[in-house]
C-alpha cells in the first residue's frame, strides 16, 4: 500500500533554475500573506487550518485515470472557494512544505517548483476562473459545484504547465518538450476531472450545512450583502450623533 | 470562535482523518500523472529499479531528507503496510491542522467586537 511519491523530486530540474523559482515562490508568499492579513479573522483562521488538513488527506487519496497512471487533488481551486485566492495559495503551500519535510516527498530542491505549479500556478488559474464563473452562475450549492468543477480542470491543467516551463528552462534530460507538454496536458486533464468532482462534492457540501463558511459565496458578489445594512443603521445614527 | 464553528471544525477534521488514516488504503499505486511522465522511456525491475532507456527519472537525486521516521507515507518501524500508511495520514493531517491553523490563529486580524 505504498503511497507513492507524488511532487517533483530533486535532481528532475537543474539547482539554478529551482533556486531561482524558490525565491519566486518566496516572494509570491510573502506577498500573498501580506494580502491575507485582511481575510483571516476569527472564523477564516481555523477554517484555513481545517483547508490545509482536508487537502493533505485528501492528496493521499491517488485515483486511477489511465492503465499505470493515477492522481490525486493539488486542491488550489477548493481553497479559493473555501477561503480565497491569499489563503488559499497559504494552505496549499503549507501543505507542500510538510510533505516536504515529514514526509520526503517533493525533492527539498525542487520545493520552489512544487509550490510555483501547484500553490500558486493552480490557486490562480482556478481563482481566475471561480471569479469569472461566479458571475454568471447561480450561487447555489450546485452551482459553486459546478464552478469547482470547471475551474479545477483548468487549475490543474496550468499546473501541470507550470512544470513543463520548469523543465523547458533546466530539464537535466533532453527530452521532447512538446512530447512532455502533451503528455502532461493529458493525463492532467483526466486529474482535473477526478480533482473537480471531489472539489464539488466537498464545496457543495460545505455550502448546504455553512454557506457562511464559504469565502466565494461571501466575497465573490457583485453587490455588497445587503445584510449587514439594517445591523448597521442604529450604530451610524448614534455614531453620527457625536 | 463560536460553538458552532467548533462543531463544524471537528466534524471536517474527523472526515480528513478518516479519508487519511482508512481510506488512503484503497488508494491506487500507480505513479501520478507527473510520476507516469518522469518514468516513461526506462524500464524497471520488480523493485522499481531503473534498467534501461532514457527518461527523466535517470536523473533523479535522492531526498535529503529521505531517511526521516515518516518518509514516503509510512511509519519507520511499523511493518503492517495498513497500520503504516494510515497512521502516517493521521499524523500529517493532525500536523497540518495544528501547523495551518495555528499559524493562521496567530497572525489573523484582530478586530474588537466583530466576530
Amino acid at each position: 500500500m505504498d503511497v507513492q511519491a507524488m511532487h517533483i523530486a530533486n535532481g528532475i530540474v537543474n539547482g539554478t533554475v529551482s533556486a531561482v523559482f524558490a525565491v519566486f515562490a518566496a516572494l509570491v508568499l510573502a506577498f500573498c500573506g501580506w494580502r491575507a492579513r485582511a481575510d483571516l479573522d476569527d472564523r477564516l483562521a481555523p477554517m484555513a487550518g481545517l483547508v490545509a488538513a482536508f487537502i493533505f488527506a485528501v492528496q493521499m487519496l491517488n485515483f486511477q485515470v489511465l492503465p499505470g497512471v493515477s492522481g490525486h487533488l493539488l486542491g488550489g481551486t477548493l481553497a479559493v472557494v473555501l477561503v480565497g485566492p491569499w489563503v488559499g495559495a497559504l494552505c496549499v503551500s503549507t501543505v507542500l512544505i510538510i510533505q516536504c519535510l515529514l514526509f520526503a516527498d517533493g525533492g527539498l530542491t525542487a520545493l520552489g517548483l512544487n509550490i510555483t505549479n501547484m500553490a500558486i500556478i493552480g490557486t490562480a488559474a482556478g481563482y481566475l476562473l471561480v471569479a469569472g464563473l461566479l458571475r454568471v452562475l447561480p450561487r447555489t450549492p450546485s452551482g459553486l459545484g459546478a464552478t469547482a468543477l470547471i475551474a479545477s480542470v483548468v487549475g490543474v491543467v496550468a499546473a501541470s504547465q507550470g512544470f513543463v516551463f520548469e523543465y523547458w528552462l533546466g530539464g537535466t534530460t533532453q527530452l521532447s518538450l512538446p512530447w512532455v507538454a502533451g503528455t502532461m496536458a493529458g493525463t492532467h486533464v483526466l486529474i482535473g476531472i477526478g480533482e473537480g468532482l471531489i472539489a464539488a462534492t466537498t464545496v457543495a457540501t460545505v455550502a448546504r450545512v455553512r454557506p457562511d463558511l464559504v469565502y466565494a459565496l461571501r466575497r465573490f458578489r457583485p453587490q455588497p450583502p445587503p445584510a449587514e445594512t439594517p445591523v448597521a443603521t442604529p450604530a451610524a445614527v448614534s455614531g453620527g450623533t457625536r | 470562535m463560536t460553538r458552532r464553528l467548533g462543531w463544524f471544525l471537528a466534524g471536517g477534521l474527523l472526515v480528513a482523518l478518516l479519508l487519511a488514516g482508512v481510506v488512503s488504503n484503497v488508494a491506487s499505486s500507480s505513479p501520478d500523472g507527473l510520476d507516469a511522465t518522469a518514468r516513461q522511456g526506462c524500464t524497471f525491475d520488480a523493485q522499481g529499479k531503473i534498467t534501461g532507456g532514457t527518461c527523466m527519472l535517470r536523473r533523479e537525486q535522492q531526498h535529503q531528507l529521505a531517511g526521516g521516521p515518516l518518509a514516503g507515507y509510512g511509519i519507520r518501524g511499523i511493518d503492517n503496510p495498513y497500520l503504516s500508511t494510515g497512521l502516517s495520514g493521521v499524523i500529517g493531517v493532525l500536523i497540518t491542522f495544528a501547523l495551518g491553523g495555528g499559524v493562521f490563529w496567530l497572525v489573523r486580524r484582530r478586530t474588537p467586537g466583530k466576530a
